[in-house]
């Protein structure tokens, strides 16, 4: 049996709804993933021991585990102890969190490259140490690491497609839907991979745009 | 009251390890004077400047800034608020300016007071206006630091700092990471703070400048005051061999 792409037009509506689901869960993760990592960072960097050694743990757990089993742990392990999360919110906060972590990785050696001067420069205006980091050295640090989280939310975007076997029906969970009523895998997952292509040259567009700007504003 | 110093230093020492960068100096500033700290690198004399805010806290000795010491023993917590309070009465200017590259000349100026002292944004902005106006920079106020020159750098670093009222300027080399022709507009906008009867205290490596603004000199060598007197002593008839040495290698060329 030959190859028929005409079967596509018709399932053209359960894909795009899933293309939806994908941007949505991609966002939401991206922007959970860059306030934590940027939390993620000054925790590491700045808070008491006793905060920061389990912190180290925790972010070791994240690094250290396939994504796919911490999906797993939120969705299906966290109702034994009485969180039931949806789908959608347990795949966006396994996401986000683990990208989080490896933002925060990126986030910290961008304040440690933040110059010494600027710390006086705050600190001698009278500036106190948490002002001198949300205020002087945070956006600082994070403007100069912006093009290496951008290739951190490009690859969220793909790995997004691991929520589909925790039930969100994202663009992969779609294009199995539509291959289970048709019998026909390529055609549809080469739908899907077109579609994943044209999100991430968008996702690609806007993050350039974020880089512009942050160029002028230096 | 009136002959209460508003800059006390006590005994002041610092020692990193067994080097002894400040030695039992002890300097009374008056309100309105102008104090210049001259002599060689390695001298001390930006460790003693940078000890009047605490930057870089002395080993022993003690500041006092009017009636308050600067530098006092308190249980962290409790420092960091006196501390933050402290300098907010005493602008410092930097020898590589440090202003936020992020932020355009307007926030520079008005981050501080907008966080310390509950100011609104309208107050703020009138605020950066009057600053700006002072060191003739007011057309930058939308610029962004990289787009600016040196010498204008730290004319925005001075409105910075003077945005917060201080009591007292310090200068930290002001002028020697500027270009040859770029000196002279940052030492107009000090020669006018000296006008308005700001008190300062400079470290510098200029001396025609010292000569001109300042009230009194000190010439410091391995962390001991050499020699302190008016500029007109200092440089014309030092009493000190080290201090005539000194100013005859520096003012080679320059005079």
């Amino acid at each position: 049996m030959g190859l028929d792409f005409s079967v596509v037009p018709a399932f053209a509506g359960v894909l795009l709804t899933g293309a939806l689901w994908t941007i949505a869960i991609t966002l939401s993760a991206a922007v959970l993933s860059f306030f934590g990592g940027i939390v993620f960072a000054v925790i590491a960097l700045y808070a008491p021991l006793v905060i920061r050694y389990p912190f180290r743990l925790f972010a070791w757990l994240f690094m250290g585990t396939p994504l796919l089993l911490q999906l797993f742990l939120i969705y299906f392990g966290l109702i034994q102890i009485g969180i039931d999360l949806p789908a959608f919110v347990a795949g966006v906060i396994g996401l986000g969190l683990h990208f989080a972590v490896y933002n925060s990785d990126i986030i910290q050696s961008g304040i440690l490259a933040v110059d010494k001067g600027q710390y006086e420069g705050a600190r001698t205006l009278g500036l106190s140490r948490i002002q001198t980091l949300r205020k002087v050295v945070v956006p600082q640090a994070v403007r100069s690491v912006v093009p290496p989280i951008g290739n951190n939310m490009i690859a969220l975007l793909k790995d997004s497609a691991l929520v589909s076997v925790i039930g969100v029906a994202e663009l992969t969970l779609s294009s199995q839907m539509a291959i289970s009523r048709t019998f026909r895998p390529f055609e549809f997952y080469v739908a899907a991979a077109a579609c994943y292509y044209v999100i991430n040259l968008g996702l690609e567009a806007g993050l350039r745009r974020i880089e512009r700007r942050i160029q002028l504003a230096r | 009251m009136s002959d209460r110093p508003i800059i006390d230093i006590r005994h002041a020492a610092k020692s990193y390890g067994s080097l002894e960068v400040l030695k039992d100096i002890s300097l009374q500033v008056q309100t309105g004077q102008i104090v210049a700290i001259i002599g060689p690198s390695g001298s001390g004399k930006s460790t003693l400047l940078r000890a009047i805010n605490d930057l870089d806290p002395l080993s022993s000795g003690e500041v006092w800034l009017d009636d308050i010491q600067v530098n006092k023993a308190l249980p962290t917590r409790q420092y960091e608020t006196h501390i933050n309070s402290v300098r907010q009465n005493i602008g410092m200017v930097f020898q590589h300016f440090n202003l936020f590259p992020h932020l355009s000349v307007r926030d520079n100026i008005t981050l501080a007071p907008k966080m310390l002292k509950g100011i609104s944004k309208a107050e703020a902005d009138q605020l950066a206006v009057e600053q700006l106006n002072k060191v003739g920079l007011l057309d930058r106020i939308d610029y962004y630091p990289s787009q600016l020159s040196g010498g204008q750098k730290q004319r925005v670093a001075i409105a910075r700092a003077l945005a917060m009222k201080p009591k007292v300027m310090l200068f930290d080399e002001a002028t020697s990471a500027l270009d040859p022709e770029l000196v002279e507009e940052v030492n107009l906008v000090m020669k006018q703070l000296a006008e308005e009867h700001m008190t300062m205290i400079i470290v510098t490596h200029e001396m025609g400048f010292a000569q001109d603004v300042c009230d009194r000199v000190l010439f410091m060598d391995q962390g001991v005051v050499v020699e302190e007197g008016p500029p007109d002593v200092i440089f014309r008839n030092p009493a000190n061999e080290r201090t005539k040495n000194f100013l005859r290698k520096h003012l080679k060329g320059q005079h």
